[in-house]
């Protein structure tokens, strides 16, 4: 019986050590919680405006979302005549694949087993910086294989958003870089256990947590995030008043079910980036008993899920932005500030003998 | 084996896709091709253990210059005749240009042989212990760090030069201004006036016009 359990233990290994099983699983797992996450958007939103929101699919609405996946693949898909019919469907598949491939390098715990992430790799960070910089290649494809204006005008406008805000993420990323040494995302991770908190007593406390530190830095990523991910309030992609559904206008059935997939993986991706450079990835809040039994996963989940919480919030009581005022908010106040706060960083770092 | 087989597999992709650039007849079809060429040059890069200039390559390349490059083309109101007619026009000067750059790498390695020494090529060997872009860090801020500041500074001088050209301020061009906007208050906006019933009033501002009109 042993001598069983044993082979079938190392059987399950040899087969968890291919990356393709790691990344299938992953996927998996991603597109489930992604189901419930966009549930719970919607929920969230209901209770601001004490709506009920979905309740009919399933006890409390729960399968509301495969519902509506059923409902996208089971409609025709209706491609224009006048379209560029491979761009036309290259660009919802571009949108969904990039999103995706960027959960290859998200660290999601760390214990004992080792790193739990498909690939470890030393630039990690930029890998994630160049994939959500390609996420734009679906919104310009889409709107201009579309040959139509409003996709094209839509396309355009959120491809200058999408391009504007990511200088700011960028600026930012390199000041949690500048605290860390590294751009491996585990190790900053693990950097975040050594702190504030630490120099106050509080080991590997959530005092420790680049949020702290950075603090101003935490909110514009937020921020920029909301903007980069085309979330409201700053949705002018597919403000409904002016441009009806921005560049997804002639989209339809399945290429529009990746696209919203797409977008919804970009957001729980933005999620989880947040909770890895800010709030402490897998590490728990205070490292004493009930709290340090619970596994990292859960830890990681349950922030990055609060992350999501706070942008389904976002969407529910902030009223849209202006697109002057939205290009002003990026071009004139976020890049000067994490410019300068870039620099004060490293002066920081450097004379204050804190550099790693 | 794996190694061997993705270098054949990014390596004709590159060319590949890097000839129907040429090829293409729609240009945003060739901007697109552009990208793939990139993505591949940069699958290169990461089976060279230069991970750091590949991400680089596909952050600054894909996902800025690119884009830029397809916004102008997707403008462009291309006719394809035209263009037929330009490319038999420019044609014979096009294969001069290709020949002498050919005939330029055929004398080259017909002098130099198709195989090179390893040593020749190779940077001098990299500290032990020190990841890609640490290792190039080490080289661009010590032996390299005039020619690294001065790239930027011609950069910089590039970008200043053409903000310069294009930014006009037209007259008769309203403008906003933001600063303006957010000190206005009821004070300054808005102008409480007593009005007689059955009376009328005409605006200050207006005044001086309709009396001119009477």
């Amino acid at each position: 019986m042993s001598d069983l359990l044993a082979t079938l233990t190392d059987w399950v290994l040899w087969i968890w050590s291919f990356a393709a099983v790691q990344s299938v699983a992953m996927l998996v797992g991603l597109l489930v919680l992604i189901a419930f996450l966009l549930l719970m958007d919607r929920k969230v939103w209901a209770a601001v405006q004490m709506r009920r929101g979905p309740n009919v699919v399933g006890p409390f609405g729960l399968l509301q979302s495969f519902a509506d996946l059923l409902k996208f693949a089971f409609k025709e898909p209706v491609i224009p005549a006048g379209s560029d019919k491979i761009v036309f469907l290259l660009a919802p598949l571009a949108t969904a694949t990039f999103a995706l491939a960027a959960w290859a390098v998200i660290p999601i715990s760390e214990n004992s087993w080792g790193k739990w992430v498909i690939s470890d790799m030393n630039v990690g960070i930029l890998y994630l910086l160049a994939i959500s910089s390609l996420g734009v290649y679906g919104v310009i494809m889409g709107g201009w294989a579309s040959n139509s204006k409003y996709p094209f005008m839509g396309a355009l406008r959120s491809a200058a958003q999408m391009v504007s805000y990511e200088v700011s993420i960028g600026l930012v990323i390199i000041c949690v870089l500048l605290c860390v040494g590294s751009l491996n995302l585990t190790a900053i991770v693990n950097a975040q256990q050594d702190g504030v908190g630490t120099r106050l007593g509080l080991t590997n406390s959530f005092l420790d947590w680049h949020w702290l530190t950075l603090f101003p830095m935490f909110i514009v990523f937020f921020v920029s995030a909301l903007a980069e991910t085309n979330r409201p309030p700053f949705d002018l992609v597919e403000a409904e008043s002016e441009l009806v559904a921005g560049f997804m206008v002639e989209y339809g059935s399945t290429p529009y079910l990746l696209y919203m997939l797409g977008e919804y993986v970009a957001i729980t991706t933005m999620c989880a980036l947040t909770t890895i450079l800010f709030l402490g990835g897998w590490l728990p809040p205070i490292d004493v008993a009930p709290f340090n039994w619970v596994p990292g996963i859960f830890w990681f989940i349950g922030k990055s899920v609060l992350v999501f919480f706070m942008f389904g919030m976002v969407k529910a009581f902030v009223p849209r932005y202006r697109y002057d005022q939205l290009m002003r908010l990026g071009w004139k106040v976020f890049l000067p500030l994490s410019l300068v706060m870039v620099v004060l960083t490293a002066s920081v770092l450097h004379f204050g003998g804190f550099a790693p | 084996m794996v190694t061997a087989f993705f270098f054949y597999l990014f390596s004709t992709l590159a060319i590949a896709s890097g000839a129907c650039v040429v090829l293409a007849k729609n240009p945003v079809h060739a901007v697109l091709y552009l990208i793939l060429t990139f993505f591949n040059a940069a699958g290169l890069f990461v089976l060279l253990n230069a991970e750091f200039l590949a991400m680089l390559l596909i952050v600054v390349y894909v996902g800025a210059v690119a884009v830029l490059f397809l916004f102008v083309v997707m403008m462009l109101d291309v006719d394809f005749d035209e263009l037929k007619a330009g490319f038999i026009k420019n044609a014979p000067i096009g294969a001069l240009v290709g020949g002498i750059v050919l005939a330029e790498l055929v004398a080259l390695f017909a002098f130099q042989g198709l195989t090179f020494a390893p040593g020749k090529i190779a940077a001098a060997a990299m500290p032990s212990g020190l990841s890609n872009t640490e290792a190039l860090g080490h080289i661009i801020y010590t032996k390299y760090v005039f020619f690294f500041q001065t790239s930027g500074m011609i950069l910089l001088v590039a970008m200043i030069g053409a903000i310069v050209l294009t930014l006009r301020h037209r007259q008769n061009v309203k403008r906003q201004s933001i600063s303006e906007q957010n000190a206005r208050s009821p004070a300054t906006a808005m102008e409480v006036i007593k009005l007689p019933s059955g009376g009328y009033n005409v605006p200050a501002a207006v005044k001086p016009k309709t009396e001119a009109a009477e």
